[in-house]
């Protein structure tokens, strides 16, 4: 499942990043990585992008970089 | 010795005292963006800072010198990044800086900042920063914060396990900075070189290597950065190399599929060394409730209540710029009025004096009178994005960019830009995606800013009646106010369109932002920014528009030729006027006669179509240096001194009774009013922001394009104004 379909306010892990190689690089860089636990807070009212809480930090991406991160549950 | 010749530096430094000074140590502070670099910049430097250029580099990086250090440090202040492997501007210049490609040395010593809320993050930037082995301190920033929400980073734990120092610091607390400048002295007198790193890929150990060993002169650290380097930022700072992209080929091509295999497991290299620095060394209280941040997100990003927000926060910051700016530039313009009359008593009159008064002191004026807007601005903006509000309008707004090829990162310096385009075209730094940037920078002087404000005043002032609809709710003249900052946002998206289409094609630019923790803005760390930023757009446009000026001046002025003074001498003598109509009159008659005013009535014939004649012409040539200057020309025009300004009540009856020449058909009518206005809310008249284009984009053409385009949209738009206006019967 793609981290795009996760429903907002559950948390799940990470297991694999696909893609194209600059924007998968800077997802992975900014701490979506494999083994990370990242759970979505909210999308934005006009549906896109999402709001994603990694820990300590939380981050804002497109739902289209959202569907490159393939997440499983906890 | 011959005096003739000459004392080299030294031997001048050791003859002057026997504790000279020793050359300064120049360290780089460097860390992810939100960690509060820029205060512990100020809280190192005061507020002595000055902008270095580097050669053939427009980044500006501040360095400062630090107080209360035994020796003279320099602390440059580089971009906020989250990674070495750079993917715009602002961040390149952090990396050629580290690793001495920007200015030829590398620095002597880097303190990164660390947010003590947010140490994982942080520290894959740390990883990198310690194969460059250049001396390192760890800042550990916001621990106060830190606290308060249940985290505690245990700072010995953490340097034993990096090798390096760590301190820690509250930046907007002053005081706590000491033990940071006495480990920044420890760490320069015996400089020691990191030991522990981060074990990458063997693969891509190995690669490293064979590069360093082939090129010879790579620092430290530089060899990865070059191989995992993507978008060449780097290689190109190294400048032309034999051999050097050939062994680039040859490594990325053995790492696999186009290093992309290398990089992400370069990356989750890291990641798992990081995990490993902080296991134990992070201790966590449980959380005990919805942090404040969640509980304004969720207002703020909710569908009404975020929108109310943002429409709100916008609302307030148009108020403050427009009337809480209002005192302040009042008592500007008057200062500049006792300035001018002070120089006109002390300077007879003539070519001097005109060019003290109307070119020199009209022209510092018209500059300065804005930076009251302008700072209020800044503030503003800095304000809201200190306390990390920023990031939630971008990711409000994101989804509607997207069409027009923008992303949420550039709604800020949009934003921005209805104050002035210029640091607006500055801020486009950190828009990493290049075709994103530069949209963003061509369409920024559409936004209504605020040298545009006078010429709307003035004229809506002088001809929208202010009839109030809805029992005085609406007022005409605002709707009308609005509609002119309306109308440069609608013209812009179809620009926007045009340029994404043509000459930027290509995939869309990505959007990842972080979205930090709501903090309370402090004063302090955010005042400098603003006095800064102030302090260069008056020097910046100052120095242009004062240039200008004088030449727009100079082709005001002359000739002043006896034909045209006996002209008007005999006309005074037939009509009986007194010394003030007089005057008034042969003013007038100086700048028909004039170059400006021959090129005016010479455009005659191009600005029929708009209902406009050569007087309305000049003051539009005239005001290329800056927007606001035809005001002053048009009171000049209405033969009325240059004191009276956009609010005068005598310059608006003045306006409103002139009539075409040898006619009795009053010039300004509501649709040339109107299209006048038009005109100003799309065109490029203003030299400072075609110079930052230019030096932004790096070529002349996209100035020259912006001109062109904005001049032929802006006289399209006047005349489609004009006419709509006139056929509703106006």
């Amino acid at each position: 499942m793609s981290l795009a379909r996760v429903p907002p306010a559950t948390r799940c892990r990470i297991t694999a990043i696909r893609g194209q190689h600059r924007v998968a690089y800077r997802l992975m860089e900014m701490g979506l990585v494999e083994g990370a636990q990242v759970e979505v807070v909210r999308r934005s009212p006009l549906g896109d992008p999402l709001q994603v809480r990694l820990g300590d930090y939380e981050l804002a991406l497109r739902a289209s970089d959202a569907e490159l991160i393939d997440v499983a549950d906890i | 010795m011959d005096l003739a010749t000459p004392l080299p530096h030294d031997r001048t430094d050791s003859l002057a005292a026997c504790d000279s000074p020793a050359p300064a140590a120049v360290v780089a502070l460097v860390g992810n963006p939100n960690t509060g670099k820029t205060a512990l910049f100020n809280a190192l430097t005061g507020f002595h800072r000055h902008v270095a250029n580097y050669p053939g580099v427009t980044v500006e990086v501040a360095r400062g010198r630090i107080r209360g250090a035994a020796r003279p440090i320099e602390l440059l202040d580089l971009p906020g990044t989250y990674s070495l492997a750079a993917q715009s501007p602002d961040e390149a210049i952090v990396c050629q800086t580290l690793c001495g490609r920007a200015s030829g040395t590398a620095p002597a010593a880097i303190i990164a900042t660390l947010d003590a809320s947010n140490p994982a993050r942080n520290l894959y930037l740390v990883s990198q920063l310690l194969e460059l082995e250049l001396p390192l301190i760890i800042a550990l920033n916001m621990v106060d914060i830190a606290r308060r929400r249940g985290l505690e980073v245990d700072a010995a734990r953490l340097a034993a396990r990096l090798g390096v120092p760590v301190v820690p610091v509250v930046a907007v607390e002053p005081a706590t900075v000491a033990p940071l400048v006495r480990a920044l002295e420890q760490v320069l007198a015996a400089p020691s070189r990191p030991t522990r790193r981060a074990a990458l890929p063997p693969a891509l150990e190995e690669a490293t290597r064979t590069l360093t060993a082939m090129v010879g002169d790579l620092r430290p650290g530089e060899a990865v950065r070059l191989l995992v380097d993507r978008d060449g930022w780097l290689r190109r700072a190294l400048g032309p190399r034999d051999g050097l992209d050939a062994a680039l080929a040859v490594a990325r091509q053995r790492l696999g599929r186009e290093c992309f295999d290398a990089a992400t497991a370069e990356v989750r290299a890291r990641y798992a060394w990081v995990d490993g620095v902080l296991d134990g060394v992070v201790r966590r209280m449980p959380p005990t409730g919805e942090t404040w941040t969640a509980r304004i997100d969720r207002v703020v990003t909710h569908p009404v209540g975020g929108g109310v927000t943002l429409l709100g926060v916008l609302y307030a910051v148009f108020y403050a710029i427009y009337w809480g700016a209002a005192p302040l530039v009042s008592a500007l313009e008057r200062l500049f009025g006792w300035a001018g009359a002070g120089v006109a008593a002390v300077v007879p009159s003539g070519p001097l004096q005109s060019l003290l008064v109307d070119g020199v002191i009209a022209g510092v004026g018209g500059v300065v009178g804005f930076l009251p807007q302008i700072l209020i601005l800044f503030l503003a903006l800095a304000l809201l994005e200190d306390c990390g509000y920023m990031a939630r309008a971008a990711f409000m707004v994101d989804r509607l960019m997207r069409p027009v090829g923008l992303s949420g990162r550039a709604f800020i310096p949009l934003l921005s830009a209805f104050a002035c385009a210029v640091p607006a075209i500055l801020g486009t730094r950190a828009i990493a995606d290049r075709r994103e940037r530069f949209i963003t920078i061509l369409i920024a002087p559409f936004m209504s800013c605020s040298a545009r404000l006078p010429v709307y005043v003035l004229l809506i002032g002088a001809f929208v009646p202010p009839t109030a609809y809805l029992g005085g709710w609406l007022r005409l003249d605002a709707l009308v106010m609005i509609a002119m900052y309306l109308v440069g946002v609608v013209v812009a998206i179809p620009v926007a369109l045009l340029l994404r289409y043509s000459a930027f094609r290509g995939p869309p630019a990505g959007f990842l932002l972080e979205m930090p923790s709501y903090k309370r803005p402090r004063l302090r760390a955010v005042a400098p920014r603003v006095l800064h930023a102030g302090r260069s757009f008056l020097v910046r446009a100052g120095t242009i528009i004062l240039l200008v000026n004088v030449i727009v001046w100079a082709l005001g002025y002359f000739p002043r030729s006896e034909r045209v003074r006996a002209a008007v001498e005999a006309e005074r003598a037939a009509q009986g006027w007194d010394d003030a109509t007089y005057e008034a009159a042969l003013a007038g008659a100086y700048l028909r006669d004039s170059y400006l005013g021959r090129l005016g009535r010479g455009l005659e014939p191009v600005l029929a179509p708009l209902h406009w004649d050569w007087r309305i012409g000049i003051g539009v040539i005239a005001s290329f240096p800056a927007r606001e200057v035809i005001v002053a020309t048009l009171g000049t025009i209405c033969n009325l001194g240059p004191e009276d300004d956009a609010e005068s009540a005598s310059l608006r009856t003045r306006l409103a009774e002139l009539k075409w020449d040898g006619t009795d058909r009053p010039l300004f009518t509501l649709p040339v009013a109107l299209s006048l206005m038009v005109f100003f809310a799309l065109c490029a008249q203003c030299a400072s922001t075609l110079v930052v284009i230019g030096r932004e984009t790096g070529s002349w053409s996209w100035p020259v394009i912006s001109f062109v385009g904005m001049t032929l949209i802006a006289y399209a738009g006047a005349w489609a104004v004009g006419a709509a206006a006139r056929a509703v019967g106006w």
